[in-house]
């Protein structure tokens, strides 16, 4: 009996990424709800600029890799190509939340109808542990050595709650993967990001609280505690948008 | 004769598009090549295509990347400080080998500069597109008709090797009314694609649409094998035409608008009894250096006439191997040298009898 | 063997682009060489229009018309601006409507109609530029009413096609008038 396999959708390769780095259980996540939806055969991926760069090797649909920051409009054009496609984007937070926020917003403000799956470890970790659009207040990285000084260089953003305002996006929700359970909440999400796109109800963020213990300086476990600690509470989880479900609650 | 419609180039553009088979045009607003945006958006919903306004130029081109990607013709369009913001997405299309056509209606720069014609983006356009090595096809139209044609033909070129072609057009000619004949236009159809992401259908391995490549070997590689590309296009795609060139004694190097106002110079230095003649560029990549490596050999001068500070010049000057005298005749930002002006140029050549003044 | 350059200048919002359009038409339909330029910019929402229009029986070089043939002025300050660069021998038409000077060159020709008084006697006041387009014609001798008819059929979409008959009469106002 097979107690434990590699989705179909991802391909049978050693990974690049960290030990203790959360990226390899997303992708896994992500795979597992191509092969239960059934979806491989028809879903293009678009891969992002950052530590997941290479994240078109790993998934075994159709990938693309797009330009830092531009995943959305490019998902844009290959969604509006063939609608019949599922079509993903996989963005960490400096290209989605910092030199891909206009891309982000209007993809969300058009309501179109793709699913995003955004990795939140609050750094820059491709180019080495730098001060990313969601680090947190005096959070130390090389480019804010003496730690955030919001003052200086601002808040971080929160973007299920800043795409929230808009009356585009079908559905926007804050999971994390630092403990069993929580894996399994954010398996269900991105689930139902994926299942929003086939019922053709639009835009569908799945934001992932990840860690890197590499540029936090942390072991994995410390990494771990720590999005406990400080990350949930400026992000808390939950549901920012579901139209569906508030339609639904309506009635 | 086939049905002539009196067009604005910009709507030429956008109608040859169409018959070419494009369903695809993302763009964003800027003078002087809206026109292009507005039709799409009447036309394309009537034909079961797509016209989306995006909210930059670097959403439009990067959309037009994944339609690219996933096989279908595509364009966008737009006027020189939009054209820059597009060069990170040309860059990216040249390192992913995606066909594409990207029109830019040239207007006065640099920075925001003016919305009059101008031909100041040549080296952009056929020099500096984006970072790294690439080429794209740069197509000039001298006419409505040619935009029309230029269109289509950049369709066909762009998908046969896998890259993008650019039309090189300045605001006279998107904005300018002529008569064009749209029912006879060479269109290809479109060539397999068995490299796009349309989806695995659980037959085949995935593609990869992609331009990162971490081992220098292979970047090398990809590099070589496009430029090997590119020989073969330099020596079957280069396209121009010649003017009165059979006994020239001096030869105007001129494209776009410039050859238009040249034609009307060389016209009237001719009834002088001056024999002067004109090499129109229709590609600027490739510049077509055969015909100048010729003319070098007949003529004493040639005269370089430019909606610019002097950027085709330096072609020429390569192709003809400074074996005569280029010299410039130029207006800029958005002044369009008159035929009075190339008259006079002409004037001089003929005077100096070749050599410098 | 001829070649007709048009000037056509007035302010934004007097149809002046619409009737030099209406000109290269009438070239097309003849099978003469022709082009229109529009002066494009923010002029077009209310400062001073024009647009180049050359009729040729032979093939168009620079579509751009500096020394005009016929000058066509619908305000003062397209008369103010152009009046030096008409051709010795060229002709002026000026709705004498809205210019009270005549012009002060002596070797062309002025032709003056009151376009927009007859435009708004005639309860259409916003065809102006069609009965002074009707005049130009008349004095270029090419008032041919069906020619002029497919011209005006290309420009005005079928939907608008209760404005051609509204058009005609207007041009024939004008070819009709005599100062």
């Amino acid at each position: 009996m097979i107690v434990f396999q590699k989705p179909h959708a991802l391909a049978d390769l050693p990974m690049h990424y960290c030990p203790g780095c959360t990226h390899g259980i997303i992708h896994r996540l992500v795979a597992e709800v191509m092969d239960e939806l059934g979806i491989e055969g028809k879903t293009v991926g678009i891969a992002p600029v950052g530590c997941s760069v290479m994240a078109y090797d790993y998934f075994n649909c159709d990938m693309i890799e797009a330009a830092h920051g531009r995943a959305p409009a490019v998902a844009t054009g290959v969604k509006r190509a063939n609608p019949e496609n599922v079509v993903f984007t996989y963005q960490g937070d400096g290209d989605l939340a910092s030199i891909g926020m206009a891309e982000t917003v209007h993809a969300a403000a058009r309501n179109e109808n793709i699913t995003v799956i955004f990795v939140n470890n609050a750094i820059y970790g491709m180019t080495g542990g730098q001060m990313a659009p969601t680090s947190l207040p005096g959070q130390v990285t090389q480019t804010s050595p003496y730690g955030r000084d919001v003052k200086h260089c601002g808040y971080p953003i929160r973007v299920c709650e800043l795409l929230s305002e808009l009356e585009g996006p079908e559905y926007l929700e804050r999971v994390t993967v630092n403990n069993v359970k929580n894996v399994k909440n954010a398996k269900k999400a991105i689930k139902k990001a994926f299942q929003n796109q086939i019922d053709g109800k639009g835009f569908s963020l799945v934001e992932v609280v990840s860690s890197c213990p590499t540029n936090w300086g942390m072991t994995p476990k410390q990494a771990l505690e720590w999005i406990d600690e400080k990350m949930l509470p400026y992000y808390p989880l939950g549901v920012y948008k579901d139209r569906s479900a508030s339609q639904e609650a309506e009635k | 004769m086939a049905d002539k419609v009196l067009m604005k180039g910009n709507e030429a553009i956008a109608e040859a598009a169409i018959r070419a088979g494009c369903r695809h045009y993302f763009g964003y607003p800027i003078t002087p090549q809206t026109e292009i945006a507005a039709y799409m958006a009447k036309r394309m919903p009537k034909i079961g295509g797509v016209f989306l306004q995006a909210e930059s130029e670097i959403a439009a081109i990067n959309m037009v990347y994944g339609v690219a990607a996933a096989g279908l013709r595509v364009m966008t369009s737009s006027s020189s400080p939009g054209i820059s913001l597009k060069s990170e997405g040309l860059s990216y299309l040249a390192g992913a080998d995606l066909p594409s056509l990207v029109v830019n209606v040239q207007r006065g720069g640099p920075g925001l500069g003016g919305i009059q014609p101008s031909q100041s983006d040549y080296f952009q356009a056929t020099k500096g597109g984006g970072h790294g090595d690439f080429r794209m096809i740069v197509l000039a139209p001298s006419s409505v008709q040619e935009m029309a044609e230029l269109t289509v033909k950049g369709f066909a070129l762009a998908d046969t090797y896998r890259m993008t072609a650019m039309i090189l057009a300045d605001g006279t000619m998107g904005q300018m009314m002529e008569p064009v004949a749209l029912d006879d236009l060479p269109v290809t159809p479109m060539p397999e694609k068995p490299w796009a992401v349309t989806g695995t259908g659980m037959k085949r391995p995935h593609n990869v649409v992609n331009s990162l490549f971490l081992s220098p070997e292979k970047l090398e590689e990809t590099n070589f094998e496009r430029y090997d590309r590119y020989r073969v296009i330099e020596e079957k795609e280069t396209m121009y035409e010649e003017y009165r060139m059979e006994d020239a004694e001096i030869c105007i190097a001129a494209f776009g608008i410039a050859a238009r106002v040249s034609k009307n110079a060389i016209d009237e230095a001719r009834a002088m009894g001056i024999k002067v003649g004109m090499i129109r560029p229709i590609t600027l990549w490739p510049f077509p250096k055969a015909p100048f490596r010729r003319a070098a050999e007949q003529v004493k001068e040639v005269i370089s006439v430019e909606l610019s500070m002097g950027q085709m010049i330096e072609d020429v000057r390569l192709a003809t191997e400074c074996r005569v005298p280029v010299t410039l005749c130029n207006r800029v930002g958005g002044m369009i040298p008159s035929p009075e002006q190339v008259l006079d140029a002409i004037l001089k050549a003929a005077k100096n009898g070749g050599k410098e003044a | 063997m001829s070649t007709t350059k048009f000037l056509f200048s007035g302010f934004g919002g007097q149809g002046i682009l619409f009737v030099g359009k209406l000109m290269a038409y009438k070239g097309l339909t003849e099978d003469k060489q022709v082009s229109w330029l529009p002066s494009y910019g923010p002029e077009m929402r209310g400062g001073t229009a024009s647009c180049s229009v050359i009729v040729s029986d032979t093939p168009v070089g620079s579509p751009i018309v500096s020394n005009p043939d016929v000058l066509v002025a619908m305000n003062l300050p397209s008369l103010d601006r152009f009046e030096s660069a008409v051709v010795p021998g060229g002709v002026i038409f000026a709705d004498s409507s809205l210019i009270a000077r005549d012009i002060e060159r002596t070797d062309v020709r002025l032709v003056k109609i009151p376009a927009t008084q007859m435009a708004s006697d005639n309860g259409t006041p916003t065809l102006a530029n069609m009965i002074l387009l009707g005049k130009i014609l008349k004095e270029l001798g090419q008032f041919d009413v069906e020619k002029v008819e497919a011209a005006l059929k290309k420009v005005i979409s079928a939907k608008r096609a209760d404005m051609l008959e509204v058009n005609l009469k207007a041009m024939q106002l004008g070819a009709d008038y005599e100062a």
